[in-house]
């Protein structure tokens, strides 16, 4: 048997790692793409298009069910992808590695099947008004159906959360607290292990919205001790229609199922059944393997460059857009303004230009993808006084460059605008 | 072919004929797109077989609010016939660029609005209006 050497690779230029993403050499209305909107979507380095396609290709079969080899092999592949993110975020075992559709998916399956079972008429849910629609709304439903009540940690002017009233909340003993790790619109990064350890401190169960810091941050959920962490694959390199639902043993253990079918049962006569283990409880139907798939080889992709070198880098390209994005006249910038307590999301607003007329110009004139709107936080942009926000968001492949053709565009709707 | 912002689409922004509100109107509707947070009122005067005055209030994007600023002029003093045959054509020509398909519901905004006043106000039927319907 051959050895198996470990290569160390030398971190790769960002220059080397755009070739990875085909996409990045397309032109839009005849300009160069500068794809500035990975916080609602990152684009897909042909390691995952190719290995979704190798599946296909090769493997493709329905999975735990045929006794012939291409079943076992896509059986195989599902199951070594759960192995890969499993290890990406330090799960101490991969049955705690529950496959759903995204982020969305994850937070509403432990508010119908840990809440159903577990909060009750008059129970605390602690939440925080930073949150993305689909860490609030599933909470909502709950607390409609449950009769419990929601609390909400507020912000400060600077975008970061209200600690001291998070503290005071906790003594009112909630069941539950959900939060995000990295706030989709201000950038902000919570403190979520210490928010996590004051939680249990107060007998509350934690969840920890990853979708915005799986993809950025080195995580962890040990080391975090969170209960649960949800988190999507398309904002992480990898394709849609695959995210994750992280739990802890016991509590995935405890929980009743949420969806019921094929797959998730161990025996099935016509009036009752009994539940399949852990992970497959929760994942009834056929599962999306080829997107699975293409999640491991996401993981396995960022893990080659190292969450660190991919934070270190996104720390540097904020730095420089805050900076930058500062030196254009009447532009305001929400949240934090530091690199260190932010992720590589900027949200701004630039005179009185409503950010959707500002994403119309640089897209048409600069070929720049920016997200304008709500950002799916409605209860924040109120707090912020706006119905709109601009917001760039960067990742592994964005150049400082890319930045200037941003300022370049802003100026240019300045002198459109005539502001 | 690019969406360029023309004078006179900034001209209508930033200068919105018929804006306000009117005393008595015959009907009053708002409406907002829910994806932009993009919102216009509507105040309309109708006397006999006539639009005889119109105003609106709104906020949201140039296309939206120019768009309805516009519309506001092609509505005012003309009779209610040829107001409820207005439709999404009248509002591309006489907004003169062409409008990116994710920008289609900023443009129709106000036309919206102004058939779902017909509708209330007993000029339309809601099949009709319906046509002008984006389904924001």
């Amino acid at each position: 048997m051959q050895d198996v050497v470990e290569v160390r690779r030398e971190p790769r230029s960002v220059e080397e790692i755009r070739g990875d993403f085909p996409i990045l050499s397309r032109q839009v209305h005849g300009k160069p793409l500068v794809y500035l909107d990975s916080a609602a979507s990152s684009q897909k380095p042909l390691a995952v298009i190719e290995a979704m396609n190798a599946y296909y290709r090769s493997s493709h079969a329905n999975v735990h069910r045929g006794v012939y080899e291409i079943s076992e092999e896509a059986t195989e592949a599902l199951e070594r992808a759960r192995t890969k993110v499993a290890r990406f975020i330090n799960a101490r075992q991969s049955k705690q590695v529950i496959f759903t559709r995204n982020t969305t998916e994850s937070i509403n399956l432990v508010a119908y099947s840990w809440g159903w079972a577990n909060v009750k008429a008059g129970d605390l849910i602690v939440l925080t008004t930073m949150e993305h629609h689909s860490n609030l709304v599933p909470w909502q439903l709950l607390a409609q159906r449950s009769g419990a009540r929601l609390e909400f940690v507020p912000l400060t002017p600077e975008g970061l959360l209200q600690l001291d009233v998070y503290a005071r909340l906790l003594e009112q003993g909630p069941k539950l607290v959900a939060f995000t790790q990295m706030s989709n619109v201000l950038g902000t990064i919570n403190p979520v292990k210490e928010m996590i350890a004051q939680a249990h401190a107060a007998g509350a169960v934690a969840l920890v919205d990853a979708a915005q810091s799986a993809p950025h941050l080195p995580l962890d959920v040990q080391e975090l001790d969170a209960d649960f962490v949800c988190f999507s694959g398309h904002k992480m390199l990898g394709p849609t229609g695959i995210g994750v639902l992280y739990g802890k043993r016991e509590l995935l253990e405890a929980m009743p199922p949420f969806l019921g079918g094929g797959d998730m049962i161990r025996s099935v006569s016509l009036c009752s059944s009994t539940w399949n283990d852990l992970p497959w409880k929760f994942e009834a139907g056929t599962p999306a393997i080829a997107e699975a798939v293409g999640l491991g080889a996401a993981v396995d992709y960022l893990s080659t460059l190292g969450m660190d070198w991919v934070r270190q880098h996104e720390r540097s390209i904020t730095a420089y857009a805050l900076e930058r994005l500062q030196s254009v006249p009447q532009l305001q910038i929400y949240g934090p303004l530091t690199d260190e307590l932010r992720g590589g999301v900027v949200s701004f607003s630039l005179a009185d230009i409503h950010p959707h007329d500002l994403a119309s110009i640089l897209d048409q004139e600069f070929g720049v993808a920016i997200r304008a709107g709500h950002h799916c936080a409605q209860p924040l942009m109120e707090q912020l006084g706006l119905v709109a926000t601009a917001r760039a968001s960067f990742y592994v492949y964005t150049l400082p460059e890319e930045i200037d053709v941003l300022v370049q565009g802003l100026r240019r709707a300045l002198e459109i605008f005539q502001v | 072919m690019s969406m360029d912002y023309r004078e006179y689409i900034l001209d209508h922004y930033r200068d919105p004929r018929n804006y306000g509100r009117l005393e008595n109107p015959t009907v009053h509707v708002e409406d907002s797109n829910p994806l932009c947070g993009d919102q216009v009122s509507m105040d309309l005067l109708v006397e006999g077989d006539h639009v005889t005055a119109v105003r609106f209030q709104g906020r949201g994007c140039a296309i939206s609010q120019a768009a309805t600023s516009m519309l506001t002029e092609m509505v005012q003093g003309k009779s209610v016939q040829e107001v409820v045959r207005l439709g999404k054509d009248d509002i591309l020509e006489a907004l003169g660029i062409p409008i990116s398909p994710a920008r289609m519901k900023c443009a129709f905004l106000g036309l919206r609005v102004l058939h779902k006043s017909l509708v209330l106000a007993g000029l339309e039927r809601p099949e009709h209006a319906d046509e002008h319907d984006d389904g924001l």
